[in-house]
């Protein structure tokens, strides 16, 4: 390392857990979009593991009494109207974003579902991630036939249309709930990533540090996992936080469309689909249909702004001069 | 081939050398599947390097010098020829236990500093791997300590401070020790060289140069030094190998070989070094033209089209290795041997 | 006497970053005359690279030159904008960079970049310009018909010539030239060295060649300038200059050659790295390497000092015996 290059560098990623951990907390803090969006995942992880400290009433029960139920179907009957006695509109504090058809609290249900929104996203997204990198730096690593093989195996997965396959899927396995969900997309999605990491991989490949650990002997298998592997973590990461957003948005969509959608398991997406099919934007329950979809915005920006720090950390060119204060510029 | 021990440290009986490679050569498929080109990177090698020996393979671009450190390694199958390791045939070797075996005593120092240290580990961590993987026997404790006295060896000190160190934070010289702490971790017969000086500034290589040196004084390793600087393989070897697009063209002494270049390459190669302290001029024709790229060769001398002094004959017939001087020999037609050396030209292992 | 053809004076260039500014080159002083060939000589991290880019405007951020001036030709190149140095590059000054597969464009035959360059600088007409590739392909000595090649189609050593052949389309004055020999092997190194030198007595152009190899260019360079840690150590005449170095550095440094003529010396080499750029020491930067230290090498930063017809920074060469320049 010269002199110079010693003077502007700046050290690799995971040098070791706790200097990368102060690395990356450094990265992201100094990043005012990547600490936005750290904040925003915060909150969603919060909510998501104490939805009852957020909100008291039950997601899954009527919240509007039966007298008030009652008494709005004699109003109705009074005013010679045809009585809709659901899908009350906001009203403070009792339920601050209206409620469903069945008189369910909104907020309640968006409260609720962000556990397994944010989970199943999550566990997507690692699975995700985990195939694209098998596949993707194992077709790398080995080359000749494996790689022609597995790339051939990504390549047809890319090829394949989505959304016909998610469709044709989920209503073959519309019994399966969230499980069937998290396959669908799980192999509908790994493919894209296969490839890029397949090709950071190749690149990694011609480094003579992978030369000399063949040559001192060591297996396949460690050179792969040890000393590949670390070197790409922060690509890694990056993939899986793009990944994220993906999944994000197309599980809701998906479910929007009327997949997926099991009894119990309630997500953003499902309270998107129920409000339209109860038609609330036409009865003027503009916030049943419009929360689930804020949430989901939110959700998918949240891991859009933290990719911005790890773009930060694997490509230092990235990294905008910030001039010192007080110095002039030349 | 006598089977021999597990890789116990006793060296190798008498004269019998300690590695010998007969009619080594290595060609490279190209194009598709159905093409029938083959690029010739090594042809019929005949190399023999002994114990306490350093041997020099000098070359330039093409030369095949690191094919040959590459077949050594066993990174590439020789396409055909022989590779013999105190007397046992390296790739022939099949079991885990026997590749074990020879890696061990036949470790690789690289090129690129730069590279050839993984950078988000310690630079102990190729040293550690080494001891786990060739020196089961050693605990904890001990590899620890065999660590310190690696990089001691190898001159980087304080050695508990430097084997804590990242890559990052050493200089070109300091990795390349490292590379040296990493092959001596294993208690090698030979180390393969590849180029180790090459990307290192001018005033750092006489340091690891003269640790070669060293090594080879204290403990005895045996070096194969690839290189393309024929000055500094007058340096640091015993014996020259100068090799061209291929073919080995003329080996002997070190000092010998320069006082006394027999083959027409091995003179231009040493008309082309500058030495600040001499003012020589170069004006030779043969400094047009490149090392050619050897696809589907024809026989016949490959330096031919570069030579000043080539006749009829280097264009029909391949010239082999002969004796010139003692233990002096040069692949040419027109080369000269000393009186009492003329035998005749045959298929000849130093 | 004719103005000199190129002057830098107290050229610095910074790399500013978030954490510190580094001085990469600390104020240069540089005079090149017409004709003359000018070799900077220094090892990784020295700065001459920067320095060479400083003088023919080519930096990019980080780097930037933050004091000095480079009069080309009476004209102060660093006060210049985009423009007007596009206007001189190439027809007064053009660049010859370390390797022809990074400069030229591997999509392009050779024909077609000429024409792209002179295109650029020029008014000349499809004719002219053939005639023109033609005639800078003869000067390097590659035939015709290459112009039709790409560049992966030549050899590595047709590659760089034809980079210089780019290079001399307006026969510029000045010609810089970052290590366009270190791609090359031992012996296309040497033809190539001859083949410029030919060419820069028979064309009358100034040469900026800027090399780790002290030794490559001994034979063919007017004078010299050694560089370390972004400073300039010795400046002197070739021959003075390896008859007799005066900074204890270049005397290292020359001696760290193992040579194939003569006796086998042992080397020593210069043990030792240079100095963190970002916190340079306060004295002599060399000083922690130097076999000849003294006591003031420490706290006192030498300066460079006229000795005879060089210059030297070194404690050893007092200022009050020297003029300081």
């Amino acid at each position: 390392m010269t002199a110079l290059d010693a003077s502007i560098s700046r050290p690799p990623a995971s040098s070791s857990s706790r200097e990368a951990l102060s690395r990356v907390s450094k990265a992201i803090l100094r990043n005012r979009k990547a600490t936005l969006g750290l904040v925003m995942f915060l909150v969603l992880l919060f909510v998501a593991l104490f939805p009852d400290l957020i909100t008291s009433k039950p997601w899954n029960e009527s919240v509007v009494s039966s007298d008030v139920v009652a008494q709005c179907q004699q109003d109705a009957v009074a005013a010679g109207k045809v009585p809709n006695c659901a899908q009350f509109g906001p009203k403070w504090p009792d339920f601050p974003l209206g409620t469903t058809q069945l008189n369910y609290d909104v907020l309640s249900q968006l409260v609720h579902a962000t556990r397994v929104t944010l989970f199943s996203t999550v566990l997507i997204s690692l699975l995700v991630t985990a195939i694209s990198v098998l596949i993707g730096v194992t077709a790398a690593y080995a080359g000749g036939r494996t790689d022609s093989g597995l790339s051939l195996l990504t390549d047809v997965f890319l090829v394949i249309p989505a959304l016909p396959l998610l469709i044709v899927l989920s209503t073959y396995l519309a019994s399966g709930g969230i499980a069937a969900i998290v396959f669908v997309m799980t192999i509908t999605s790994w493919a894209f990533g296969a490839r890029q990491l397949r090709a950071q991989g190749l690149s990694i490949r011609s480094k003579e540090f992978l030369e000399a650990a063949r040559i001192r002997g060591e297996r396949r298998w460690y050179v792969i996992l040890v000393e590949i592997l670390p070197n790409m973590l922060s690509l890694i990461v990056a993939a899986f936080l793009g990944t994220s957003v993906y999944v994000v948005a197309t599980m809701a969509g998906l479910q929007f469309l009327g997949f997926g959608n099991v009894g119990d398991t309630l997500t953003w997406g499902t309270m998107i689909y129920q409000s339209q099919q109860a038609m609330s934007l036409e009865s003027g329950n503009l916030w049943w249909l419009l929360s689930p979809i804020i949430a989901v915005a939110f959700m998918g920006t949240s891991f859009a702004l933290l990719n911005y720090a790890f773009d930060e950390i694997a490509n230092p060119a990235l990294r905008k001069n910030r001039r010192r204060r007080g110095k002039p510029a030349a | 081939m006598s089977p021999t021990d597990d890789g116990s440290d006793t060296p190798a009986p008498g004269d019998a050398p300690l590695l010998q490679t007969v009619e080594l050569t290595k060609h490279f498929h190209l194009g598709g599947l159905f093409s029938k080109q083959a690029l010739h990177a090594v042809d019929g090698a005949n190399i023999t390097i002994r114990e306490r020996e350093i041997l020099a393979l000098v070359g330039e671009s093409g030369s095949g010098k690191s094919t040959v450190a590459r077949l050594l390694a066993m990174v590439y199958r020789p396409t055909s020829g022989q590779i013999l390791f105190r007397g046992r045939s390296v790739h022939e070797l099949r079991s885990r236990k026997d590749l074990l075996w020879y890696r061990r005593q036949v470790p690789m120092v690289f090129q690129d500093p730069y590279s050839s240290i993984n950078p988000v580990f310690r630079v102990s961590h190729a040293v550690l791997r080494n001891l786990q993987l060739h020196r089961p026997e050693l605990n904890r404790a001990q590899r620890n300590e065999e660590l310190e006295r690696l990089f001691e060896i190898v001159g980087l000190t304080p050695a508990r401070e430097m084997l804590d160190k990242f890559p990052y934070e050493m200089s070109g010289g300091q990795r390349q020790r490292v590379g040296f702490a990493a092959a001596l971790a294993v208690q090698p017969r030979l180390i393969l060289a590849d180029e180790p000086v090459s990307m290192l500034d001018v005033s750092i290589r006489a340091g690891v140069l003269n640790l070669m040196i060293d090594l080879r004084e204290r403990l005895g390793v045996s070096m194969l030094y690839i290189t393309h600087d024929i000055a500094s393989a007058r340096y640091v070897a015993d014996r020259i190998m100068v090799m061209y697009a291929g073919h080995v063209v003329e080996t002997g002494p070190a000092e010998g070989i320069l006082a006394d270049p027999r083959h027409p390459y091995t003179q231009l190669l040493l008309a082309a070094v500058p030495d600040p302290r001499e003012r020589v001029s170069f004006t030779t024709s043969a400094a047009v033209g490149e090392p050619p790229k050897v696809v589907n060769p024809t026989p016949g001398c490959r330096f031919r089209t570069r030579c000043e002094s080539a006749v009829e004959l280097c264009s029909r017939v391949t010239p082999l290795l002969r004796p010139m001087a003692p233990g002096h020999m040069a692949a040419c037609h027109v080369a000269t041997p000393d009186p009492g050396f003329e035998a005749p030209a045959a298929a000849p292992t130093i | 006497m004719a103005s000199p053809l190129l002057e830098v004076r107290g050229l610095s260039v910074d790399y500013v970053t978030e954490t510190v500014d580094v001085r990469a080159v600390d104020n240069a002083d540089l005079t090149l005359e017409r004709g003359e060939f000018l070799a900077i000589v220094g090892e990784s991290g020295c700065g001459k690279s920067t320095l060479l880019f400083a003088i023919a405007r080519l930096l990019s951020p980080p780097a930037e030159i933050s004091a000095g001036s480079v009069m080309f030709q009476g004209v102060n190149l660093v006060t210049l904008v985009e423009d007007e140095i596009r206007a001189l590059r190439w027809r007064d000054y053009s660049v010859v960079m370390q390797s022809a597969m990074n400069a030229l464009n591997p999509t392009l035959s050779i024909a077609a970049q000429f024409r792209d360059a002179m295109r650029a600088h020029s008014t000349m007409t499809d004719a002219e310009m053939r005639a023109r590739s033609a005639e800078v392909l003869h000067l390097v000595g590659i035939d015709e018909v290459h112009l039709v090649s790409f560049p992966h189609q030549l050899s590595g050593g047709m590659r760089q010539r034809a980079m210089i052949a780019m290079a001399l389309l307006f026969t510029p004055d000045l010609v810089i030239m970052d290590e366009p020999t270190s791609a090359l092997d031992v012996v296309g190194q040497r033809s190539l060295m001859t083949q410029i030198k030919e060419l820069q007595q028979r064309l009358g152009f100034a040469v900026i060649f800027v090399t780790h190899d002290m030794s490559l260019v001994s034979h063919y360079s007017d004078r010299l300038v050694v560089m370390y840690a972004g400073q300039l150590v010795e400046v002197a005449a070739t021959e003075s200059l390896f008859a007799e170095p005066l900074h204890p550095y270049s005397r290292g440094l020359l001696d760290a050659f193992p040579s194939i003529r003569g006796p086998r010396r042992v080397l020593t080499g210069i043990p030792g790295s240079p100095p963190d750029l970002g916190h340079p020491p306060a004295g002599c930067r060399f000083a922690p390497r130097c076999p000849a230290v003294m006591e003031a090498c420490a706290t006192m930063p030498p300066e460079l000092v006229a000795v005879g017809a060089s210059q030297v920074r070194c404690h050893l060469y007092p200022a009050a015996q020297a003029e300081a320049v």
